[in-house]
């Protein structure tokens, strides 16, 4: 399938375009990042989808590159990283590339920024599209002396060519130069060759960010533009019951209040008088509310009684066996993404046109549930990307999007800008759903895992707009459209079985996937998604059963990798901690060791960490860290390192403190005091990160190899103090030190 | 500086009292064991004490903040000088390792360590005196069972001629008076159990009683109120100022769980006694409550609670979130009230239950209180984020507020929302709760 | 109508003076330093300093702020001439989304002219009120402890010449 997609059409945004997202918006639905599972065409990354090359990079005239990405920055350095990637195919410094990102008026559709797929869908894409685009001006430059293309090279901007002619970019390049096809392969510069990838370029967003330039939506300031907020419904599905919103109408600096069935938003002048007419309103208004919720308590219960789509996702040999060394049942609670900065987009409507400036993951999604909310033609809806608080998936930013479109409706020619508050984003982002796995292993003779069964129990972690009724707004108007339908993402990448296929070889194995179509709790995409769980149980397991059979935790592990890049990481994350030389632990102390490939199918990653736990009174820090990770080919040494440690701190706070609390009817976490996470005191005391490099080889994601595998040693390094396997998220204080206490007494009773 | 000097020249007087003195003085050192296996102890016993080390509130003296547990090190100002809590995990060398049960008896009814050497009273001995061989067997067993820390306590900085441990007789002479703890058949069991607790283990008394100028409890005003850290300990029993009175249920709540509706949120050095009893057994929190309880309350009636101003009855949300709107007072209102609905109404008078929300501050004891010290510095410093637990978190204004906005503030919370005379000599608790508050900011941090 | 300085200019602002701080720098006088986070206290995005002290900015009205000096982050220097601890936190690369790194580092400052040579200890407990959620914590640390090394030896260079004279 073809389309010839013009220049216009893709800065419009229409037409052909847009006919390729809805012939393929089936397959859109059923994958993280909203891509095709299946290529259409056999070009590299993204090209598949957008082979256009001067829909990724336009040569001004004056020699420098503007360059498109579908994708967004999201805090992890992806801007830095594609400039890397085009500069160093290009031949281009930096400073001469200005990029573009997600913008349903310029860039490409590359569906969301999720997955840890950027580097891979769009990286891939502009390498390939850069080096292209190198080798026509080069072709270009050969065709207008004469030459062979091969006698001519490129470099800074300018191509040369024996007898010292040379030719600068901007004069090469001619209107249709560029507006061709990419080809199925390039010329890719050889990775001893780099300049600028595999290199620790400065991040390019960071002066501003520590200046306190315009660096975030939350910072924008357009010409006219007022102050919104909404005041959400008390609990899941409350329907507005009574409201007489005069005093607030008439509170000077109040421009409009806007109720739309259950929706209720205000809109002032000023941001202050903005939030204290949302609270006024809000004392106003009376809920009838009829939310259900599970028993908090017994949260791991409630889940696996609900019904459940069941999927066998592996199934080799005789997985069951008389009896198992290991049983057992693992959890975790529903998770906050917890963003610091509330989301916050601003959207203005001008004429019959709508723009809304967003930090969703993506613009052509929203784009296409917005104007499906608000009955618009999709060519009349704009949605341009800008900077937000970093979001580890998806936070209100879609739902504050839809929020800002209908008050922007209210007020036309207006731009309206809308930040939740912190109570709204913590009680209302769609958490990382609560899951349960139940694992259970044999051992032989020999040693070696003889069987082994992993079942996990989720609802969806894909709840992405899309239809509409993702959007919380949507679901709220007098005219709400139908609730989405749950999204079970399918292998090899799943979601809530994401990664609960082992990578180690077991002869004997099962998992099930029982998929929850109902949703207790309003759930969807968290990093790593059902990966944080399921490489907890089976790190977890790995280490038990090393120990029943009297093996070293590493060595057990390595006896059962075949992958020669998963036994390189665990390989080097034991050496360069010391693993095997490890000294006994003071009192107190221990070691856990855990590794996974996310997703089977993205970066390596293997921890070695030491804790530290108060005997008393249950706390834990860790010591020392030291990871290992193989992310492929490297763009950015020092993003990746910020990845991976920015990943073990991030879910050193899940695993040791995060639980989103709800009582039976509404969310109770509303706040960092109802819902604590990691602060400073418990900071790592010392993280240490080693890269695999693998020049040449395709790249892989590293914003979610850490999560899994940080969890799974933690919890492996409890069992090491205290000789208690734990399962259930979190390990706060209060566990570990009941764990503490046991181990402590006189007489031990096996655990 | 008045108080230190009268406490030396007693100080002086007492050790120079003579012979008698001089032989109470004398104690000979207990011999040194060899730390005793883990497995010579009870598991049964070793959980009754880790109960007891609960109520008696060790590891708040013994750890240091971000410290190991029990480690000691912890400095104590006292108005004397600095001293620095002992490592009592059994370590051989710098912990108590080589204690046996008589030397460790000893020192917690007697106040005299192995080697002979007089203790502070800021180890409450003067309480430990009351507890039973058989518990302090318990409490000896779970700290025998501990992992031994390596850590080596800091010398006191005491000025002569404190820093002689012989002045201790003189003062032990004079002010300790060690009892056995004697039932009172006429109560019943959970009130007996409740008086043992809180009259030994619980040394509730080392706080809530008033202290001479000599650093002894004054007897004879048993939980008339005190002072601890820069905090008030107040009044219990018939001297309480709370603004409703407490009932046993409710000091059971509060003692057990941190905070009561009534009551409000244990605050200052009440909060890590809260956090130990929430983690005791619930049946000697509920009687140390039956014996608080039993101490009376006040025989005078308070008056009615004013209605706090503004009022905010409709101003509550009722979604997610618990900030209020608070329109802001003419300017022509009293420049408190002004503050209070600028910079305090929007969480303390949201509704929020506790222990997240704000504390509804009409019935706050802090504000009923003969003194504003606890008003002062819960302003001044706020409430610092726990360490990864659940709980209150309020900001602190230390660096917001000058001297005469919180004077106002504090008029209008005293005199308007508590009803109450100002209180006398405020710039002084203001300047003192100042100087505490400097270093606040980051006090609560490694905790 | 209240007047102090930002940033050592003096400003005088019309909001309403329950108008918390964030606010007012924010919307009249166009900052971007200080960000909302929570509105509660809680989180520290929102922190600046008032006479060199740290506070939250979005819980503190501006009725208490008459004739105060506030520092923004944008008061340490600019992209072309980044202060001593903006450069630490750039040589660091301390930052991923970076949302809560302004307030992160006027708390720094705080503490750096409380502290020159602030250790480990000194850090944790002083950024103790401030979240990060991207876990950008380990280079956090590395650069106040860079920006304290740069403003030792630009003190030193100082005393020197200071002597040579």
């Amino acid at each position: 399938m073809t389309h010839a997609i013009s220049r216009r059409d893709v800065l419009r945004g229409t037409g052909a375009l847009v006919l390729a997202f809805s012939l393929s918006r089936h397959a859109f639905a059923l994958t993280e990042t909203g891509a095709s599972e299946t290529p259409l065409r056999g070009l590299p990354g993204s090209l598949d989808s957008t082979p256009l090359l001067d829909a990724w990079i336009r040569i001004e005239p004056n020699g420098n590159a503007t360059v498109f990405t579908g994708k967004a920055e999201l805090g992890q350095g992806i801007r830095t990283a594609l400039m890397q990637v085009a500069a160093e195919e290009l031949k281009l410094p930096i400073a001469r590339l200005t990029l573009i990102t997600a913008d349903t008026g310029r860039t490409p559709n590359e569906g969301y920024t999720a997955a840890s797929h950027s580097v891979q869908d769009s990286g891939t894409a502009l390498r390939n599209a850069a080096a292209q685009v190198r080798e026509i001006l080069i072709g270009e430059a050969a065709r207008r002396v004469g030459a062979s293309a091969s006698e001519l090279s490129a470099r800074d901007g300018v191509v040369i060519g024996p007898g010292g002619f040379h030719f600068g970019y901007g004069d090469l390049v001619s209107e249709q130069l560029l507006h061709v096809d990419a080809q199925p392969t390039s010329i890719l510069t050889d990775p001893r060759d780099f300049t600028v990838m595999d290199r620790p370029v400065p991040r390019v967003d960071i002066p501003a960010k520590v200046t306190g330039g315009a660096a975030y939506v939350q910072d924008m300031r357009l010409p006219g533009m007022v102050h919104g907020r909404i005041v959400r419904p008390p609990s899941y599905g409350a329907r507005l019951a009574a409201l007489d919103a005069g005093p607030v109408e008439t509170m000077p600096g109040v421009l409009k209040v806007v109720r739309d069935g259950a929706f209720l938003g205000v809109i002032a002048e000023k941001e202050w008088t903005a939030i204290q007419a949302m609270r006024r309103l809000a004392a106003l208004a009376r809920w009838d509310e009829t939310a259900e919720l599970p028993d908090e308590a017994r949260l791991p219960d409630a889940l696996m009684a609900l019904p459940s789509r069941d999927t066998t996702i592996l199934d080799v040999g005789q997985p069951v066996a008389p009896s198992y060394a290991v049983d057992g049942l693992f959890s975790r609670p529903y998770l906050a993404h917890g963003s610091i900065g509330p989301s916050c987009a601003i959207a203005r409507m001008e004429g019959d046109a709508l723009t809304v400036w967003t930090h969703t993951q993506g613009v052509y999604p929203l784009r296409n549930a917005l104007a499906t909310l608000l009955a618009m033609p999709q060519d009349k809806v704009r949605c341009i990307h800008a900077e937000g608080a970093g979001c580890y998936g998806q936070n209100g930013a879609d739902d504050v999007g839809a929020d800002a479109a209908l008050l922007a409706r209210a007020v036309p020619g207006r731009p309206v800008r809308v930040q939740w508050m912190r109570e709204q984003e913590h009680a209302w982002e769609p958490f990382g759903p609560g899951m349960v796995a139940h694992l259970r292993a044999a051992l032989g003779p020999d040693g070696s895992i003889a069987a082994w069964q992993h079942d996990v129990w989720s609802q969806s972690h894909m709840m992405r707009p899309g239809p509409p009724g993702t959007l919380l707004a949507a679901r709220d108007i007098a005219d709400p459209f139908p609730p989405a339908p749950p999204v079970d993402l399918p292998m090899p990448e799943g979601g809530g079985d994401r990664n609960a296929v082992p990578l180690y070889v077991l002869p004997n194995a099962r998992a099930v996937n029982h998929f929850l179509p109902e949703m207790p709790l309003r759930g969807s995409s968290m990093r790593s998604l059902g990966g944080y769980l399921n490489i907890f149980a089976i790190e977890s397991t790995m280490d038990d059963l090393a120990g029943l059979s009297g093996q070293d935790p590493v060595d057990f592990r390595l006896h059962h990798l075949a992958d020669e890049r998963a036994r390189t990481v665990v390989t080097e994350a034991a050496e360069r901690f010391g693993w095997k030389s490890r000294p006994k632990a003071p009192a107190g102390s221990g070691y856990g060791f855990a590794f996974a490939r996310y997703k089977n199918l993205e970066a390596y990653c293997a921890i070695a960490l030491e804790i530290a736990i108060d005997q008393d009174t249950g706390r834990t820090v860790i010591q020392r860290a030291v990871a290992a990770v193989d992310t492929g080919q490297v763009v950015n040494p020092d993003g990746v390192r910020n990845q991976i440690e920015g990943g073990i701190v991030q879910a050193t706070s899940w695993t040791l403190f995060e639980s989103v609390r709800f009582d039976r009817r509404r969310i109770t976490s509303i706040d960092w005091a109802s819902y604590p996470i990691l602060r400073f005191a418990h900071v790592p005391r010392h993280i240490e990160v080693h890269i695999v490099g693998r020049p040449g080889l395709p790249f892989l994601g590293a914003g979610e190899a850490a999560q899994g595998p940080t969890g799974a040693a933690i919890a492996n390094a409890v069992r090491d103090v205290t000789g208690r396997r734990l399962r259930t998220l979190p390990l706060d204080a209060a566990t570990v030190r009941a764990a503490m206490t046991a181990s402590s007494l006189p007489t031990h009773s096996p655990s | 500086m008045l108080l230190k000097r009268v406490f030396l020249s007693g100080i002086i007087l007492v050790a120079a009292g003579g012979a008698a003195a001089l032989a109470y003085a004398w104690r000979g050192a207990i011999p040194p064991i060899a730390p005793p296996a883990v497995t010579s102890f009870q598991p049964d016993e070793v959980l009754r004490g880790a109960d007891l080390a609960l109520i008696g509130d060790c590891r708040t003296c013994h750890t240091t903040a971000g410290g190991r547990t029990f480690a000691g090190g912890l400095a104590m100002p006292t108005p004397f000088g600095t001293i620095y809590s002992t490592n009592i995990t059994p370590d051989p060398e710098t912990g108590i390792g080589r204690w046996s049960l008589a030397a460790f008896t000893r020192a917690m009814r007697e106040g005299v360590d192995r080697e002979g050497r007089h203790l502070y009273p800021a180890f409450p001995y003067d309480h430990f005196s009351l507890t039973a061989d058989a518990d302090l067997k318990a409490l000896y067993a779970f700290l025998m069972t501990r992992d031994p820390v390596v850590a080596e306590a800091p010398a006191n900085d005491l000025p002569f001629p404190i820093n002689l441990r012989l002045v201790l007789a003189g003062w032990k002479l004079l002010f300790f008076h060690p009892e056995t703890y004697v039932p009172d058949p006429s109560r019943d069991a959970p009130w007996n159990r409740g008086r043992y607790l809180v009259e030994g283990f619980a040394h509730c008394g080392a706080c809530h009683t008033p202290r001479n100028l000599m650093g002894a409890e004054v007897s004879s005003r048993a939980f008339a109120g005190g002072e601890a850290e820069g905090w008030a300990a107040f009044p219990l029993g018939p001297h309480s100022p709370s603004r409703i009175p407490w009932t046993e249920a409710a000091l059971g709540d509060y003692l057990r769980q941190g905070w009561q509706a009534d009551h409000g949120v244990a605050l200052g050095p009440m909060r890590p006694v809260v956090e130990n009893l929430a983690e005791a057994p619930a049946e000697d929190v509920a009687a140390m409550a039956r014996y608080l309880a039993s101490l009376g309350a006040p025989a005078a009636t308070f008056p009615p609670l004013p209605a706090a101003a503004p009022d905010m009855s409709g101003a509550r949300p009722q979604s997610a979130g618990w900030q209020a709107a608070i329109a802001a007072p003419g300017t022509g209102q009293p420049e408190g009230l002004r503050l209070f609905a600028a910079a305090c109404a929007s969480c303390h008078e949201a509704g929020r239950p506790l222990p997240l929300g704000g504390t509804d501050l009409a019935l706050s004891t802090s504000l009923s209180a003969d003194t504003p010290q606890n008003l002062l510095n819960v302003v001044l410093q706020g409430v610092p984020a726990s360490d990864g637990q659940a709980a209150p978190i309020m900001p602190g204004f230390v660096s917001a507020m000058n001297d005469a906005a919180l004077t106002a503030l504090v008029a209008y919370l005293r005199q308007t929302v508590a009803g109450k005379p100002g209180w006398p000599d405020l710039p002084a608790a203001i300047a003192a709760a100042r100087d505490a508050a400097i270093p606040s900011p980051h006090a609560g941090a490694a905790r | 109508m209240i007047t102090f300085t930002v940033n050592g200019t003096q400003r005088s602002v019309t909001s309403d003076p329950d108008t918390p701080l964030l606010y007012v720098l924010r919307d009249e006088l166009a900052l971007n330093g200080a960000k909302f986070g929570c509105g509660l206290g809680q989180c520290g995005a929102c922190t600046v300093l008032v006479d060199g002290e740290a506070l939250f900015s979005c819980i503190t009205p501006v009725m208490l702020l008459e004739g105060r000096s506030i520092r923004t982050v944008e008061g340490l220097g600019t992209v072309d001439e980044p202060g001593p601890l903006q450069a630490a936190f750039i040589a660091e690369q301390a930052a991923q989304c970076g949302y809560c790194i302004a307030g992160m580092m006027m708390r720094a400052q705080e503490l750096l002219e409380r502290i020159p040579d602030p250790d480990d200890d000194d850090i944790l407990a002083a950024l103790e009120p401030q979240l990060c959620r991207c876990g950008t914590h380990m280079r956090v640390i590395r650069a106040v402890k860079r920006a304290a090394q740069a403003l030792a030896q630009a003190q030193a260079l100082a005393q020197a010449s200071e002597g040579a004279r």
